[in-house]
């Protein structure tokens, strides 16, 4: 009776589930499906394989890991481009940092670590205040410290390789821990930590309403200023990760590296279902959003698609994918 | 306060150009170079070969030319930059162009002013007026590998070969069409991509590394790759050290990389060779140029009615002449 009860119960739930589908909650859900199933068969048999996926992975990881900060500045209602510049910069001067130490210190590894990151994080704050306290559109802003990061780190390179002199250095970025690269596994750490600060937090309910209508939220005595610059340093701090694995997988940087990231951390915010004008989005979205992009770009290879199309292949599954949210939600 | 500022700023930068250049006025030769920014690797090696050459031209005869070099990151602020030399006053000019049409029509007006140009790498659209073009040899880049590659594989008995092109502009078919037509005369050579068939790395060692993961994965089997670029090569090599796959036997880039050519010398099994195609072509210019000026070079080619044209040919370095070409103090 009981049984029969709780089978019952379950069925309607179901029922009731799938009653209620709506293909725009779960535009970016569908769409990732139907992109793996495309790409296993235009890449079969090789897209299936495990070193198949984890090279996905950890080719998205770099801009996706910047796109999961993207998402937060977006929600409240702005945008970074520098974030390109500010991760070549960030990886060359770490590795000026790192060069202090002589020989292959582990401590030196440790600490250039720590500094990547928290150089990232400065550059974010500067970023920030110049949006919030300065009062700059974020778009003019960024697009200016994103030549003025370009431009300095081209300076101090002479626009040449900076090579870092410590071998250890390079376990970071081309590590791999239990069949997983390393780079993949601080995406998902990120993207967990900053998925639950977005939806379980005070301050990711904030982000959501100042991004939404920055008037009401400030009449709800929240601190509108504070709220729109966090997510800027939190951007600066997975730019400076992405720096630091980057620059490891190769033990060098180029000054020229990492330009366009802005745009695939943006694309992935976008196909993951964040919306440009804010106030809405998602951080799993972007996580599904940035494979989505990697998909793309192995599948075209995989499947030997004319190199010459294959930014418009690109283009149009990003337009799809985008359509097949906005034409649902009114 | 806000505003204050600003305006202070605007004038500061508006006024301090007058008196940088005020009482300059006499003998000195003013030359412009006007290259491509540092946005990868190659163009990287042309600002600091340009630095270079200025400063070695300086050293030598001091006070005797005055210089401006100029970097731009697209066609439409390279012609802003000449515009800017024009105004200087310059009476010489070396340009390596972003691209040749759009810069084309400055570069004649510039003619039409008295200034003796040199124009680096590619040539321009317009042939009718008279100039010096020191092009790069993108046609002998193509060349030089294709016969090498196919000499080496058939050596040693490989079959199996993957390609990178850089970008879909026209050096760069140029380059890949060179390099197919030396492969396709051997028949026993396999372009696993398909005949003449190459993907776009963009000239970038990510694009690279991760081209060169999905080809690992794709091809069990892979004997060679030519990827046309040394800084496309350092992500290919990491891709293969990264699979712990062996049956790579040679990775052919180009251009001729300092990283490269240390490679060459300390005899890597994998990198063995590569083609130039050098950065230091835009101090071949500055100097051809200051011969000009000093009177060591004719400059009838201004007058002439068509470009007075020079290749700087590519040559395939391996090791047995690496030495000659390797510059411990370049940064490309």
């Amino acid at each position: 009776m009981v049984d029969s009860l709780e089978k019952k119960s379950f069925a309607t739930a179901l029922a009731g589930y799938f009653g209620n589908f709506k293909l725009s909650e779960h535009a970016t859900g569908v769409g990732f499906i139907l992109l793996f199933l495309l790409a296993t068969i235009v890449g079969w048999p090789n897209f299936l394989q495990f070193r198949n996926l984890t090279n996905i992975l950890r080719q998205i990881s770099y801009t996706g890991i910047i796109g999961l900060g993207m998402t937060l500045i977006i929600i409240s209602g702005g945008i970074d481009l520098s974030v390109g510049s500010m991760t070549a910069f960030t990886g060359g001067i770490t590795i000026f940092f790192l060069n202090l130490f002589p020989g292959d210190s582990v401590l030196a590894v440790i600490l250039s670590s720590m500094f990547a990151i928290v150089f990232g994080s400065i550059c974010g704050l500067f970023n920030g205040l110049l949006v919030t306290k300065g009062r700059i559109a974020p778009f003019i802003a960024t697009l200016g410290t994103m030549s003025i990061f370009r431009s300095l780190i081209q300076y101090f390179s002479g626009a040449g390789n900076i090579l870092s002199n410590n071998n250890l250095y390079a376990d970071i970025g081309s590590g791999v821990f239990l069949r997983i690269p390393v780079p993949v596994w601080v995406f998902i750490a990120v993207a967990v930590v900053l998925h639950i600060v977005l939806n379980d937090t005070r301050f990711g309910r904030y982000v959501c309403a100042v991004g939404a209508n920055e008037q009401v939220a400030r009449y709800s005595a929240i601190k509108v200023q504070t709220i729109k610059l966090i997510p800027y340093v939190i951007t600066g701090f997975t730019a400076g990760l992405t720096a630091l694995l980057w620059s490891s997988r190769l033990n060098c940087i180029n000054p020229s590296d990492c330009t366009g990231y802005e745009l695939d951390a943006i694309a992935a915010a976008v196909i993951g279902g964040t919306s440009m004008s804010g106030g809405k989005g998602s951080v799993m979205g972007t996580v599904m959003g940035a494979v989505m992009l990697g998909m793309i770009n192995n599948m075209l290879v995989l499947g030997g698609v004319s190199s010459y199309l294959q930014q418009a292949a690109r283009g149009l599954v990003i337009i799809v994918a985008v359509l097949l949210q906005y034409n649902n939600k009114n | 306060m806000r505003k204050v500022a600003l305006v202070v700023l605007i004038v500061l930068m508006t006024v301090m150009p007058l008196f940088a250049q005020g009482g300059k006025e006499s003998a000195v030769t003013k030359i412009g170079v006007s290259i491509p920014s540092a946005d990868h690797g190659w163009t990287g090696g042309i600002v600091w070969w340009a630095e270079k050459a200025v400063n070695d031209v300086k050293a030598e005869m001091p006070g005797r030319f005055e210089f401006r070099v100029v970097t731009a990151d697209n066609p439409s602020s390279q012609v802003r930059n000449v515009e800017d030399l024009l105004v200087w006053g310059m009476d010489y000019l070396v340009i390596l162009p972003h691209e040749s049409a759009p810069l084309t029509p400055i570069v004649k007006e510039v003619h039409t002013q008295g200034v003796r140009i040199i124009v680096v790498d590619r040539g321009l659209t317009d042939t009718s007026f008279g100039y010096v073009n020191l092009a790069g040899d993108n046609t002998g880049l193509g060349r030089l590998s294709g016969a090498w590659l196919a000499k080496t594989m058939k050596a040693e008995g490989l079959k199996n070969y993957v390609a990178m092109g850089g970008l879909p502009v026209t050096i760069d078919t140029e380059r890949m069409n060179a390099f197919f037509a030396e492969m396709d005369k051997d028949p026993s050579l396999v372009n696993l991509l398909g005949k003449d068939k190459y993907e776009f790395a963009d000239w970038s060692t990510q694009k690279g590394l991760s081209l060169m993961e999905t080809f690992l994965q794709q091809y069990p089997k892979i004997d060679a790759v030519f990827c046309q670029d040394d800084d496309v090569l350092t992500g290919v090599l990491q891709a293969i050290k990264e699979s712990g796959r062996k049956d790579i036997k040679v990775a052919l880039g180009g251009a001729g990389s300092k990283v490269v050519y240390k490679m060459i010398m300390d005899g890597n099994p994998l990198v063995r060779a590569t083609a130039t195609y050098h950065p230091s072509m835009i101090a071949d210019g500055i100097h051809y140029i200051v011969d000009v000026a000093t009177g060591k070079k004719p400059d009838d080619f201004h007058l002439a009615n068509k470009p007075t044209s020079m290749v700087i040919p590519s040559v395939m370095v391996d090791k047995t002449n690496v030495a000659q070409f390797y510059e411990p103090d370049s940064i490309y």
